[in-house]
Parts: C-alpha cells; sequence; structure tokens
C-alpha cells in the first residue's frame, strides 16, 4: 500500500522567517521523490511538515487525498528516517524494528518474527540480539529502515539519511534503496543536498531554493532543461555569459554582451526577462581557429586530468573563468598551459535562463 | 597519577592528594571508625572508664529491641520495640518522601529538558534556585506557620470553600507523618530535580520524535525511551533524597506532631539527652548499615547500577 501526497501552496513560517514559500507538488503513489537543495532551503521543513511535527502557515497538505492538519505524527501514515537515524539505544535491535508494532499491540512472538523478517529483507540477517551500539554506520541505517517498514508506511521520508557514511558505502546504500523502494512499492521522499543522490535515484527530483520549490521534473530533465540559472548552477557546472538578449525566432535568440554575440535556446517562460546563458563544459568544445557562432577566445590555465575526460580551465578577455572537458578518447587534441584556444558550443545546447525563482 | 605530575608539577599533585587524602581520611574514614568503635562499649562513669566494666559489649545494640509497643500498620496491629518502630516508620516515609519528589521532578524536569525554549531555561532554573537561598532551618519553620492551626493554608482552604473547620495538619490527616513528608519533599525536591534534569537533557529529542512517528502515544514514549535513558539521573537522584530524609533532623524537629518521631531525632535523644555516645553511636551504625542494604535492594529491584549513579 502506498499513497500520494499533494502539497498545495504550502507556507511555512518561523517567526517573520518564511521557510517554505507557496510549495506546491503532486507526489505519485509509488514513486521515489527527491527533494534537491542547498541546507536552509526549506526541504527538510517540507519533510516536517509531511511527518506532522510542523503545521504549514497556510497551504493544505493531502496524504493519500486524505487533508492531514491537525493530525499527529503518530496518526499519520509515515515514517520518517531521521537524518542521525535516532535508533534506540538501550533496546535490542528487534525491539528497535518492532517498537512501532508494540505500540499497535502485536504480541511479543508475532513481532520477534516481523523484525527477523525486516532484517532479512534489509540484508542484516541474525542481528536481532545485538544492540545498536554493536552496528557499523551502514548496518545501523539498515536498521532504521527496517523500523520504519515495520509499521507498512504509506509514505516513507528520509532526511539525508546517508550524509553520515563513507563515500563507498553511500553509492552502495543508494542502490539498496532504490531496490527496496522498488520492492516494496512504498512512495518515498527523500531529502538530499547531493546532487548525484537525487539524480541517480529518483523518480522525479523537486529543486529548492530560499523556501521556494524552483523547478519539479525527470531527473534528466534537471541537467538537461533546466528552467532558471539556480537550477542550472546547482545541478552540475556551467560556463555563463551575461548581455542583452535580442529578438527570439523559433525558440532561438541572440545574446550580445562584453564577451561577443552568441545564440542560444530560449524558454517561452524566459522571454522578457533578464537573461544568463548556460552551457555546460561538457558541450563546449576547443577549437584552433574561430567558429562561426558561440566562439570565445581564451588563454589555457590549467589542464586537469580527471581519467575519462580532461578539464580544461581557461580565461577569456576581462578575466571570465571559462572550463571545458575533452574526451580522454586519444584522438581529440588537448591544449597545453598557455595555449590560445577558441571554446565554441553549439547553440541548441545552450540555455538563456533567468535567475532564481525567489520572492520579492 | 603521571599525567598529573606532568600537568601541575610535583608541588601542587602532592598537596591535591594530600588534601583528598585528609578528606577520606580525617574526615570520614575515622570519624566513622571511632564511632564504630564507641558502639561497642558501655556508657559508664568517668570512675569506672577504662575498669573492669569498659568492656566489649553488643549491649548497645540490643538496646533497640527493648520497650515493645502495640501499634498498627495499615490497620493491621503488631508489637514492635518503639525504636524498630521509629526506624521503620522512618526508612517508609522516606521512600514515600522520595517517590513524591520523583513524581514533582519528572514532569519538571521533562519540561526544562525538552519543553520550555533554550531562552526561557536561565530565568526558570533561577526561579528554582532562589527559595535554596534562605536556610533549610528557616524554610522548615516557614512551613510551620503555613501549616498551622491558624495559619494561612487552612484560611485560604477555608476562604475558597474547600474546608469549613480548621485543619491540624501537624497531627495529620493521613498519618501523623503528613507535615514531615510535605516539608521533606519540598525541601529535597531540587536534589531530584537536577540529576533527571541532566540526563533527560542529554536524549537526542529525535528519538522521542522517532517513537512518535513511529505511533507511539506520550506515555510509552516516556516509559520506553525518555525513562530508561534518565534512569541513572532518576536513580541518584532517588538516593540523594532518600537519604537526606532519613537523616534529616532538623525538619521532623520544627514541623513533626508528638506522635511522629524520626529515627535521627532518637540517635540525637541519645547523644544530647542521654548523654549516652555509646548508644547513639550503636544507633547510628544500624541506621547507616540499614539503609545502606535498603538503597542496594532498590538498586537491585530497578537493575541499576552503581556506575550509573556515579555518573
Amino acid at each position: 500500500m502506498s499513497a500520494g501526497i499533494d502539497l498545495e501552496n504550502v507556507c511555512c513560517d518561523f517567526g517573520s522567517f518564511r521557510a517554505v514559500d507557496n510549495a506546491s507538488v503532486s507526489i505519485r503513489p509509488g514513486e521515489f521523490f527527491s527533494f534537491l537543495g542547498p541546507s536552509g532551503c526549506g526541504k527538510t521543513t517540507i519533510l516536517r511538515m509531511v511527518s506532522g511535527f510542523i503545521e504549514p502557515t497556510e497551504g493544505t497538505i493531502r496524504i493519500g487525498g486524505k487533508d492531514v492538519k491537525g493530525t499527529r505524527p503518530n496518526q499519520r501514515p509515515t515514517a520518517l528516517i531521521f537524518q542521525n537515524l535516532a535508533l534506540f539505544p538501550l533496546m535490542p535491535i528487534w525491539e528497535n524494528i518492532s517498537f512501532g508494532l508494540e505500540v499497535r499491540g502485536v504480541d511479543k512472538a508475532t513481532r520477534r518474527r516481523r523484525a527477523e523478517e525486516l532484517l532479512t529483507l534489509v540484508d542484516l540477517p541474525g542481528a536481532a540480539d545485538k544492540m545498536v551500539s554493536q552496528l557499523s554506520g551502514g548496518q545501523k541505517q539498515r536498521v532504521a529502515i527496517a523500523r520504519a517498514l515495520a509499521v507498512e508506511p504509506q509514505v516513507m521520508l528520509l532526511d539525508e539519511p546517508l550524509s553520515a557514511l563513507d563515500l563507498k558505502l553511500r553509492q552502495h546504500m543508494r542502490a539498496e534503496l532504490r531496490a527496496i523502494q522498488k520492492r516494496t512499492g512504498v512512495t518515498f521522499i527523500y531529502i538530499t543536498h547531493d546532487q548525484g543522490e537525487a539524480l541517480a535515484m529518483s523518480d522525479r527530483v523537486g529543486v529548492m531554493s530560499q523556501g521556494r520549490i524552483q523547478q519539479i521534473a525527470a531527473p534528466r530533465d534537471i541537467y538537461d532543461n533546466p528552467v532558471n540559472g539556480f537550477v542550472a548552477s546547482f545541478v552540475g557546472e556551467n560556463n555563463i555569459f551575461e548581455g542583452e538578449v535580442g529578438p527570439v525566432s523559433d525558440g532561438m535568440a541572440g545574446l550580445s554582451g562584453p564577451h561577443g554575440r552568441f545564440r542560444a535556446r530560449i524558454t517561452p517562460e524566459a522571454q522578457g526577462k533578464q537573461v544568463r546563458l548556460y552551457v555546460r563544459p561538457e558541450h563546449t568544445r576547443l577549437t584552433g581557429t574561430a567558429a562561426a557562432e558561440n566562439s570565445v577566445e581564451m588563454e589555457v590555465t590549467e589542464v586537469a586530468f580527471e581519467g575519462a575526460f580532461i578539464s580544461v580551465h581557461g580565461v577569456a578577455a576581462g578575466g571570465k573563468r571559462l572550463s571545458a572537458e575533452v574526451k580522454n578518447d586519444g584522438v581529440t587534441q588537448v591544449p597545453e598551459v598557455g595555449a590560445r584556444v577558441f571554446a565554441t558550443f553549439d547553440a541548441a545546447r545552450a540555455l538563456l535562463l533567468p535567475d532564481a525563482n525567489v520572492r520579492g | 597519577m603521571h599525567d598529573l605530575i606532568r600537568r601541575y608539577g610535583t608541588g601542587l599533585t602532592t598537596l591535591f592528594c594530600l588534601l583528598v587524602a585528609f578528606w577520606l581520611l580525617v574526615l570520614i574514614i575515622l570519624p566513622n571508625f571511632s564511632m564504630l568503635f564507641e558502639s561497642f562499649f558501655p556508657y559508664l562513669p568517668v570512675a569506672d572508664q577504662g575498669g573492669p566494666k569498659d568492656v566489649f559489649t553488643l549491649g548497645n545494640y540490643e538496646k533497640i529491641l527493648a520497650n515493645p509497643i502495640e501499634t498498627a500498620w495499615f490497620g493491621v496491629p503488631v508489637t514492635i520495640p518503639i525504636h524498630v518502630n521509629t526506624f521503620v516508620d522512618t526508612v517508609f516515609f522516606s521512600a514515600l518522601v522520595t517517590f513524591m519528589t520523583l513524581i514533582l521532578a519528572y514532569p519538571l524536569a521533562y519540561f526544562l529538558a525538552k519543553v520550555a525554549s533554550p531562552r526561557s531555561i536561565p530565568t526558570l532554573l533561577l526561579l528554582l534556585f532562589i527559595p535554596m537561598w534562605v536556610s533549610e532551618a528557616l524554610r522548615a519553620f516557614a512551613w510551620y506557620i503555613i501549616l498551622t492551626f491558624n495559619g494561612p493554608l487552612n484560611a485560604a482552604l477555608k476562604a475558597l470553600g474547600i474546608i469549613d473547620q480548621s485543619i491540624r495538619w501537624q497531627n495529620g490527616i493521613v498519618t501523623s507523618y503528613d507535615a514531615i513528608v510535605i516539608v521533606l519533599t519540598y525541601c529535597y525536591v531540587l536534589f531530584m530535580l537536577f540529576p533527571i534534569y541532566t540526563a533527560i537533557t542529554s536524549l537526542d529529542t529525535n528519538q522521542i520524535e522517532a517513537a512518535e512517528d513511529l505511533g507511539s502515544p506520550w506515555w510509552r514514549t516516556h516509559w520506553r525511551v525518555v525513562i530508561p535513558h534518565a534512569k541513572p539521573g532518576i536513580a541518584s537522584g532517588c538516593v540523594m533524597v532518600f537519604m537526606l530524609s532519613a537523616g534529616s533532623l532538623l525538619v521532623p524537629t520544627v514541623v513533626g506532631s508528638t506522635k511522629a518521631n524520626w529515627f535521627p531525632q532518637t540517635i540525637y535523644t541519645w547523644f544530647n539527652d542521654a548523654l549516652d555516645w555509646n548508644t547513639g553511636a550503636a544507633y547510628s551504625m544500624i541506621f547507616l548499615l540499614v539503609c545502606i542494604i535498603f538503597v542496594i535492594l532498590m538498586m537491585r529491584l530497578f537493575k541499576v547500577k552503581l556506575s550509573d549513579i556515579a555518573r
């Protein structure tokens, strides 16, 4: 059983500070949805509103179509996994996992059996009688997931649960979480500031900044078609050019500024707004001579070998920093430090985007 | 030890060790041994001291079993030596005081540690502390006045229409120890509050929220998460309040009724009125020993380790 979640114009104020501003999103049953944003962007506040620890100042939250206003966390069909996991250190693992069942009056034998089933599900059999302090970080993680699953929630809420783990374990747990989500079919709402996590695991991602949801889309769309400068910059790297935008035709527009004249895609929403040009380093080529359009001369200042590609950094006129990724395919020429080259990109790969969507 | 010497030098380290040794040896161990020693010898006129009558005896300890009286415990008639009766009453009502302070202190400690806004904590703690700036004697006398027959408590209750006849609080309504229990509870509640407050402060609030998120009602969250975490604090509070109450001389003397005898008063009578220090010492030893055994039994019962309390 899983439920969808609808947020309708949800706002949350802490005193005079607006932590969440007019957030609306429809999360489908069984979806893996991530809120991605820097710390302080309001994503944890959204999670705490859904779980019931904070009431929204304005707006409506529906879980499975039901308005949950005034319902305490212990009466909502959600289970929250805390950033620090918040396992009960004085209970053995199996009591931790079956605590939610104990609350519901399930008898001890059934609780014990269920705890062991869940331990098998999270790939941690035989840990039932251990204490929390005897487990490693990744094992505690699994226990926290099992404890949340034990109450058969319709929605699982995860508050950066992987942030305390080391890189390798984090990547492993990503895949694990995704697998558990698919196996159980429960709706997952995942909070993270790690774009890699959000893009790799999610069905859809909501990117947040300063209390506002900037964009809701599939990971691929977030990366390839960001709606504004904030999303483009938060998710991946960019070369950015300022300038005055020219007339629009066929979804393309010109931009003329201190670094020359460019042509790039423009979305209907960006038209008529102050925009800048964003292009990804991996879509930027380095050529010896200027191309017909979208070319900027720069001096190479740093060449960093990254394995599959080589990251070339340079400075253009006026101290503008640019970067390009050159494929390590043995064919493409890699310029040397001090060389003068042209950074060139296709108009179809560049986007004219307004700045972040903030209030005021 | 090497660490101490490296950090503070030989001079200061020696001073520390000597001071600790002085405190332990001269102020605690020697007086207690002297009492233990005295308790095994009879109380004699100066002329007989060191004479043939001054021999090792258990007579002082036997005195507690003298003078049986008829009394009733919870309606059951019993015949019991008068001092043993006092003794049992003292332990029982000290345990009651401990329970009362726990009932009062736990919710307050939880409120201070987890509910009250951190900015208001210094003010609240100050308000709790102010009464403690007045000496225990004055506070006991203040309660004497409050509980007296024509005192403010009776006046207030009559004005509110709760009672129509003044109550002799010091004689007690439930037992003759009512006044002592009330005032001891008041005097020692902070000794219960602070260890519990400290213990609950160290509990991760996320654990309380996690329990609630898993569907737990408030009482189960307290029973399964907060109280187990606060147990060392509760235990050290209980031991402190119990020992302080059982050892209190001043409060029972000031507010106790003529029918309420507290064991320290009995000991005091031996020392001060009978001038029989030997029997007083024997009574003190019995009292100390039985109270320690009682505390250890209680710790066993509630599965508390000594190292938990020392934390």
